[in-house]
């Protein structure tokens, strides 16, 4: 038994109903009791989807229970495969079903419904959400194409003559941003000459996957997700598939030659206009080269980030925080343990300990611990930065609302990293302004007795111009976010009080509150210009 | 063909006084009972709803509630694992383990309930004999108590119902001639009522459940009981098992509904008509001019309303009646007749009542019936939307305050807003 206050993956039927909600022409009977309905609101509410997800439930109570509750399963297929006349029909079960052993998937497979019926063993006490829609669209796609495996050795070379084709395996429904991603990566593929075969399973329907073998090589861009399918399909079909995640220019150049060398394409076509090494507004197709390098930019040298969310995007992230933002990644982790070894060896280069958990208080305790001045998360990070103060951008899923945004905004490729750019970059500043106007309040100007100012006033009467203001954060005394208020407050000597007035007034309030963290700390009962230098070089980096 | 069982029953009362009732079975698109810890935690300020269940019974909690604006709420989920199926002694180990390391952390609660899941429910984790055995340990700093809100035995809102029928062999015994509002309702509105019973004359009154969940209203035969929320019949029967009188009255919704609750324990308690009519005709007054703003909006506007909360017959019944609004059908997850007596003979003769649902018939009288509001769960409304239908997240029912005088007009512009919106959009 594990205690939950809240959980960054639902359960494996809910990763069913991705993969479902996901294609066209699927329909997924799942064996469930009243209340397990609540998952619909999740694709209709939080990704704003305008049909329901094509899922029935059996709804059995527990009246039903003592009788035949394999008779509503029975009913539920019949109903579901007249109403809905799908191309393919998944048959699963939520937990409560897993306990009373129906064997849905068994029944609905002997009744002679005129589609395609794949039965999917969920086991909900072991697995989540992400081995849920992993383990789904494996079963899938096996089902409907396990007649069509090659024997060993008859795989033919691709005809010369067509260009090279690809399928991209893994964006889903309530995935991160994949509805955009797609587009993307399709558009570097047709840079390259390369046609998409198919996209599974996003809008994709049972023919897609069947056409499946129909392209050379497979994209997996959701390992979390795709990762098992891409490796039958490698297995049995002997098609290869990337192992790059187009996350951030250097690593889109990358999959740009891996997608090439799968292809037999030459990538200069458009790695040469890809100049590694140059920063200028001509030396990527991405602005991120530039605008990093831009003096403007100054400002994130060195910022502390801490980064959690899924594997993929965690990782991604935490090398393009790294090299292409000059951030010093402080802490980084994921809840997908299935990636966990990837993550330690990522974490382990960075000279962190990886954090792999599913249990947020446990994240919150590490961002708070590490103090890093931006947190790149999901949701519930983004929730807990803005408990701690912290500016926050989120990167993985699980998603809310506003990670389904109206505008084009993919996270792959090198508009991707434009996006990036701008979404990790804009919470620092603003991060930067609430500081400021904080800063001014606690000024002469605004004794405690005057009214509150207006803020935008504030601003513009006493901000200093942008550029001294960003090369404020690279003052060597960081904020220490969350100090644990111990039973003493040091006090202030008057000459400490003088110096900290010396500090310059937009890190004054940094320097105060991290010289009298430091001081309880340390048991220090009196602040003098000693205190203040000693945490000054304490906290320096 | 259909996986339901559909009856209807055409004017099954002898008496004829209650309208026709389709009876449904098949998929449902509500909630299951544990989504009722939502409001209830926030209500009982110092109790803590322990869910043993599975991932999915938190993945719903989170989903139902946003609960992620909470540092840390007053609910969790004792998730059972593999290990626990395995052998029952284990979990009872476990479950102990758990509710420890939980009081330990959370020194403020002083209530713990152990909530009863689906899968508890079917592996029969005995969460009675848990409590008691956790209550030998914890008495007196922390009371344990035991509920059900699976989905496989109730509905939605009756998880309030369990929850405070788990709390009625605790209240202390009274021959005191009292009144118990039943049915969690906002601190605003508690506040409002109070201070109309106190006019009124009426009392000593106790809202049921408090703020607190140590807060205790005590019972007895001198004990009279107003129903707020149409879905604790069980606990009505057990406060009636403990020798109090339920006073059957509309429920307190619109300026009609509200004075007729009132008067219902204006008669018990023998207020004047004089006293009765110098309390509430000011607040008539105010609540109509209030109501006034939006009956443009809604008056002769077709309203569905599909299963969900057990607030619809009630909320059916302010709306045609104050709102003008003309009933197509109105849907009820379950229907309770000891709640709702007072409330059926006031619906038009010809409204369509449902009870259960089989979803996808519905729709399709959703669809043929075109109606101007749908009233739904949050998995329906876009989808509708999409359709080119105008609707409501019946859920802001059980969120929102919409009782009494001063909520009336906000009950009428949960409904108006969506239409209202509808007529701006020039899309």
């Amino acid at each position: 038994m594990q205690l939950t206050l809240w959980t960054y993956e639902g359960p494996p039927h809910m990763g069913a109903m991705r993969i479902a909600a996901s294609m066209r022409g699927v329909h997924l009977v799942l064996h469930a009791p009243q209340g397990d309905t609540y998952a619909d609101l999740l694709f209709t509410m939080i990704e704003r989807g305008d049909r329901r997800p094509p899922v029935t439930y059996t709804t059995f109570q527990a009246r039903d229970l003592g009788g035949d509750t394999a008779e509503l399963v029975r009913n539920a297929v019949t109903s579901a495969y007249e109403r809905f006349k799908p191309q393919v029909l998944l048959i699963g079960e939520s937990c409560t079903a897993e306990l009373i052993q129906d064997q849905p998937g068994s029944l609905a497979s002997g009744m002679g419904v005129p589609v395609p019926v794949v039965p999917l063993e969920l086991t909900a006490y072991s697995h989540k959400e992400n081995w849920g829609a992993a383990e789904t669209l494996y079963q899938l796609t096996r089902a409907l194409l396990s007649d069509r495996i090659p024997q060993p050795g008859s795989v033919k070379p691709r005809d010369a003559s067509r260009p090279p084709r690809a399928n991209i395996l893994g964006p889903t429904k309530l995935g991160f941003r994949c509805r955009d991603d797609v587009v993307e990566i399709t558009r570097l593929l047709a840079q390259l000459g390369i046609e998409v075969n198919a996209v599974i399973p996003l809008n994709a329907s049972a023919d897609d996957i069947r056409r499946i073998p129909s392209a050379d090589f497979n994209i997996d861009v959701y390992p979390e997700v795709s990762r098992p399918t891409a490796a039958w399909l490698k297995r049995s079909f002997a098609m290869p598939h990337t192992t790059t995640i187009p996350m951030g220019v250097a690593a889109t150049r990358e999959f740009i030659a891996e997608v090439a060398g799968l292809a037999g394409v030459d990538a200069q076509m458009v790695l040469s206009r890809e100049h590694q090494g140059q920063a200028s507004l001509a030396s990527s197709q991405s602005r991120l080269p530039w605008y990093s390098r831009s003096v403007d930019s100054t400002y994130l040298t060195g910022k502390r980030v801490f980064i959690f969310g899924d594997a993929t995007h965690a990782l991604a992230a935490a090398r393009v925080a790294r090299d292409e933002f000059g951030f010093t990644v402080v802490g980084l982790g994921t809840y997908s343990r299935e990636f966990a070894r990837e993550v330690r060896a990522m974490a382990a280069s960075l000279g962190l300990t990886a954090l792999i958990t599913d249990d947020y208080l446990e994240v919150e305790k590490a961002i708070a611990d590490a103090t890093p001045e931006l947190v790149l998360g999901t949701q519930m990070e983004r929730h807990i930065s803005k408990r701690l103060g912290i500016p926050c951008a989120v990167i993985s899923a699980p998603i809310h609302v506003q990670d389904a945004p109206a505008r084009y905004s993919p996270v792959f490729g090198f508009e991707g990293a434009n996006v990036s750019f701008d979404t990790w970059v804009h919470p620092l500043m603003m991060g930067l302004e609430e500081h400021l106007l904080q800063m001014f309040r606690g000024d002469f100007e605004f004794h405690d007795d005057t009214p509150a100012p207006n803020p935008t006033t504030v601003v513009k009467v006493e901000a200093p111009p942008v550029a001294p203001v960003a090369e404020s954060s690279t003052d060597p005394i960081s904020e220490v976010q969350s100090a644990p208020t111990k039973d003493v407050t040091p006090v202030w000597t008057p000459e400490g009080e003088r110096e900290l007035q010396k500090i310059p007034f937009f890190v004054r309030g940094k320097a105060r509150r991290n010289t009298e963290h430091f001081a309880r700390e340390r048991g220090v009962a009196l602040i003098t210009v000693e205190t203040l230098y000693d945490a000054k070089a304490h906290f320096g980096r | 063909m259909s996986h339901s069982e559909t009856v209807s029953v055409s004017n099954a009362d002898p008496l004829c006084k209650f309208p026709p009732l389709i009876k449904e079975r098949g998929q449902r698109e509500v909630f299951c009972g544990l989504a009722g810890i939502v409001w209830l935690h926030r209500k009982m300020q110092d109790a803590f709803f322990l869910v043993v269940g599975s991932r999915t019974c938190a993945h719903l909690m989170q989903s139902a509630a946003g609960v992620m604006i909470f540092a840390e709420p007053r609910f969790g989920t004792a998730i059972l694992t593999d290990r626990d199926l395995a052998g029952l002694a284990d979990a009872v180990d476990e479950l102990d383990r758990i509710c420890a390391t939980l009081l330990e952390r959370r020194a403020d609660i002083r209530t713990l309930f152990l909530v009863g899941s689906c899968p508890s429910e079917i592996i029969k984790i005995d969460l009675a004999k848990a409590a008691e055995r956790l209550n030998a340990r914890f008495l007196p700093q922390v009371r344990v108590l035991s509920y059900s809100g699976s989905g496989i035995d109730m509905t939605f809102t009756q998880g309030e119902d369990q929850a405070l029928k788990s709390m009625v062999p605790l209240l202390p015994q009274t021959d005191a001639r009292q009144l118990i509002i039943l049915g969690c309702v906002a601190d605003i509105v508690e506040d409002q009522f109070r201070r109309c019973f106190d006019q009124l004359g009426i009392g000593p009154v106790s809202f049921f459940p408090g703020r607190r969940a140590t807060e205790l209203p005590a019972v007895g035969p001198n004990t009279c009981v107003l129903l707020a929320q149409p879905f604790n019949g069980d606990t009505l029967r057990a406060l009636i098992d403990r020798g109090a009188k339920h006073l059957a009255a509309p429920y307190p919704f619109g300026a009609e509904g509200t004075t007729a609750w009132l008067a219902a324990a204006a008669a018990q308690w023998n207020v004047s008509d004089a006293q009765f009519s110098a309390v509430t005709t000011p607040l008539i007054e105010r609540a109509k001019k209030a109501l006034a703003k939006y009956q443009p909006l809604l008056s002769g506007k077709r309203l569905f309303m599909l299963p969900d909360s057990q607030l619809e017959i009630p909320i059916a019944r302010f709306l045609n009646r104050e709102m003008g609004m003309q009933l197509i059908e109105v849907g009820t997850p379950y229907l309770d007749r000891d709640t709702v007596t007072a409330e059926l003979p006031l619906l038009p003769a010809e409204v369509m009542l449902s009870e259960g649902q089989d979803v996808e018939k519905q729709l399709d009288r959703v669809r043929a019936a075109r109606p101007d509001i749908t009233v739904c769960g949050l998995g329906l409304a876009n989808p509708l939307e999409a359709e080119g239908l105008t609707t409501k997240w019946s859920i802001e029912l059980v969120f929102s305050p919409i009782h009494g005088y001063d909520q009336a007009a906000d009950l009428a512009e949960i409904f108006a807003r969506p239409l209202d919106r509808r007529s701006r959009l020039k899309l």
